[in-house]
């Protein structure tokens, strides 16, 4: 049993969390809502309990009956959707939260990014930040100062090393960080969703970098999104699903098993409540009616969204289009660009969306999905409700694939109508006289 | 390597697992303790006009307000012979390392949640480095207190050579109170519009404007619950030597006020600090 680095028994954590109650918003109403909220924070206070936001408060588990076992060495991925745990079980693992209930036994040291760059300091320079940054993911100085070349090396920022951090680009501030992290020495590695900072050329460095980190005969939990990635680096993969292991097991079979765990989530998902409108569900579908987590660039883009109205007329249902570095690239409103508003009669509702083909860039995607009247207020807003991927982008059978790593953007444009040149004449050529 | 785990032991994780090893591992972590410490000294007086110069203007001009408002015009007495200003200074020293540890360390966990929702270390480090900060702006009043006494030609007896204690004993005050008010905070932040007003009131409260002597001799015992009495007298006495003799009954009440504080904000802190992340 001596070559289990990592064995969870029974692991769970809890939440408590709170909602805010339907009541109307008559004067009386929210005087004795917020009279009752501040009796309860009172009494929990006394009790030195944590207070909880809300009108009433449920349990939440988060993760339950988790049981697996990580051999020394060995290279595994953890996937699964928004919510699924993974993020919990790393929070256990790297002890920033304690598990409710079950155990985790670890072996050796444990060096867990679930961020690059924590703690730096904006007025700080690059340099002092390395040691800043190091310290706090728990190198020694010395140990920094041993590797301070290889990571400014491994950062390309060279340059701007004696330069504060606020004036770096995103770009130069996330080399520098992931730079640090990747020479962390520790026996277990944990890695969450690192992998996405940087362009294409810093990416593929990245990914050989942890490689090499697991060819060392390092034990390296890795989470992504990008199934590209995960499937290169893992031979195994645990999937995750509403707190609980879906499957464990060989990363092609893992990969297939998530791809139906999404069908599965319909439901699984807690999005909570708007006032008037819940957005329940959604998913992508493709021509046959599938769910699916990819788009192949150029088809229709497919969604299904379930969702529950009171009636309320003229609400509408929105969605925000965002690429991997969450930034917004396309926005779509029922009621503002087509006039077309939630069903007056109450009830639960699916409503298929079909969008026109684009052709975006490889990488990855997701969908905020709102219900309420367009600019004017929300009634539900569920942010990254809906990830998807495209894997391969190659409008007109260009021989590559466009992704979103190569900084030109996420949609890869087309023509309607062939490029023309015209020749202009001669005399147009003619450099202008200078001034003098 | 494994410089924090050198014993083959696995580490074991589960609910409410009072972890024995905490000492050992705040030990270890040293070095975070002195970059955190480090990067708010090299922060502080970044993008200001007249940089450092602050720490010796802020100490500086309360002084000689409560020189004038206490002395000039409440026409209290100071001790023995000794210069109001000097008297003031002295007790306007410890009192100044009390407060701004005090509302600098509960404040501390809250503005690293960015660190401790991110990654472990022990969550004592936080509010222990910020001592440093406050450490060194008391050794720029300390230098301002040599000029004072330089201008008023007094020399110090030997009691001087207790002085480390006694800011050692004010380091101890005040870390008590502020890692309790640091865990509360984390739960309920009402806490943090407290410890603003414990130390507006506390100025007041405490014997820093005046001389202890003041108040009658019948309540010293009872005022000397306030743990910076004691500490402040035990400056004004290693400074202003034979002029300020201690109360020692008084010290004592203190010196147990500071010891019951420390223990249960260190207990207070211990037990809630394995929810920070979830909490915070």
């Amino acid at each position: 049993m001596s070559d289990v680095a990592i064995r969870a028994e029974k692991l769970g954590k809890k939440f408590i969390i709170g909602h805010r109650a339907e009541v109307g918003s008559v004067f009386v109403d929210v005087v004795a809502r917020g009279f009752r909220n501040a009796l309860r924070k009172g009494t929990d206070m006394l009790r030195g309990r944590a207070m909880v936001e809300g009108d009433t408060v449920e349990e939440f588990w988060a993760l339950r009956d988790v049981d697996f076992e990580i051999k020394r060495g060995e290279v595994v991925s953890i996937i699964g959707h928004n919510g699924a745990g993974k993020t919990t079980l790393l929070k256990i693992l790297s002890r920033i939260t304690e598990p409710s209930e079950g155990r985790l036994s670890i072996k050796g040291r444990v060096a867990s990014l679930l961020e690059v760059g924590t703690g730096f300091h904006p007025e700080l320079t690059g340099r002092e930040n390395v040691f800043l940054n190091g310290a706090i993911l728990g190198m020694t100085r010395a140990e920094v100062r041993r590797r301070f070349d290889e990571i400014i090396d491994f950062s390309g920022v060279e340059k701007f090393i004696d330069t504060p951090v606020k004036r770096y680009s995103v770009g130069m501030y996330a080399r520098l960080a992931f730079a640090v992290a990747a020479h962390l020495e520790s026996e277990v590695l944990v890695i969450d969703e690192v992998l996405a900072v940087g362009d294409a050329e810093f990416q593929a460095r990245c990914l050989n970098r942890m490689s090499a980190v697991a060819d060392a005969g390092r034990t390296v939990l890795f989470v992504s999104h990008n199934l590209a990635a995960v499937t290169a680096l893992t031979k195994r993969a645990i999937v995750f699903q509403s707190g609980r292991v879906y499957f464990d097991g060989a990363i092609d079979e893992a990969v297939a098993h998530y791809a139906t765990s999404l069908r599965k989530v319909k439901n699984g998902g807690n999005w909570g409540k708007g006032n008037t409108t819940s957005l329940i569900s959604a998913m992508l579908v493709d021509a046959s009616g599938t769910p699916t987590d990819r788009y192949e660039p150029g088809t229709p883009l497919r969604l299904r969204v379930v969702l529950e109205t009171s009636g309320l007329r003229g609400m509408s249902l929105e969605l925000v289009l965002r690429d991997e570095h969450n930034l917004p690239i396309g926005f779509y409103s029922t009621s503002v660009f087509n006039q077309v508003s939630l069903p007056g009669k109450p009830g639960q509702y699916e409503c298929s969306l079909v969008l026109e083909p684009y052709w975006l860039a490889s990488g990855e995607y997701c969908f905020d999905l709102m219900t309420g009247l367009t600019y004017v207020d929300t009634d539900h807003r569920v942010d990254n409700a809906l990830r998807f991927f495209v894997e391969r982008c190659s409008p007109d059978a260009i021989p590559f694939n466009f992704s979103q790593g190569k900084g030109n953007g996420a949609l890869a444009m087309r023509l309607a109508s062939p490029v023309e040149f015209t020749e202009l004449p001669a005399a147009a050529q003619e450099p202008k006289p200078g001034p003098g | 390597m494994s410089s924090l785990d050198p014993d083959n032991r696995p580490l074991i994780l589960e609910a409410g697992r009072a972890d024995h090893q905490y000492w050992i591992d705040l030990w270890r972590y040293r070095e975070l303790f002195f970059i955190l410490a480090w990067r708010d000294v090299a922060v502080r007086y970044k993008q200001t006009v007249i940089g450092v110069i602050w720490a010796f203007v802020r100490p500086f001009m309360t002084m000689v307000v409560f020189t004038v408002v206490f002395g000039s015009l409440a026409k209290l007495p100071s001790e023995g012979s000794a210069p109001y200003a000097v008297m003031v200074f002295a007790g306007l020293l410890p009192w100044t390392l009390f407060a701004s540890v005090l509302s600098e360390a509960s404040l501390s966990v809250i503005g690293s949640a960015n660190l401790i929702t991110k990654v472990y270390f022990p969550r004592l480090v936080v509010p222990l480095s910020t001592i440093v900060v406050a450490l060194i702006d008391f050794l720029v009043s300390l230098a301002i207190l040599a000029g004072l006494m330089l201008w008023y030609g007094l020399v110090p007896g030997w009691q001087i050579l207790l002085l480390p204690l006694f800011v050692l004993l004010a380091l101890l005050a005040a870390i008590g109170p502020a890692i309790w008010a640091a865990s509360l905070i984390v739960k309920y932040r009402d806490f943090r519009f407290i410890i603003p007003f414990v130390t507006q009131i506390g100025v007041y409260v405490s014997p820093v404007g005046f001389s202890s002597k003041v108040v009658p001799e019948h309540w010293q015992m009872l005022y000397s619950i306030n743990p910076m009495v004691g500490v402040i007298d035990g400056f004004r006495w290693c400074i202003l030597g034979g002029d300020s003799p201690i109360y020692w009954p008084g010290f004592l009440v203190s010196l147990v006020v500071i010891a019951v504080m420390l223990a249960w904000g260190a207990h207070a802190f211990r037990r809630s600090e394995r929810a920070f992340a979830d909490i915070i």
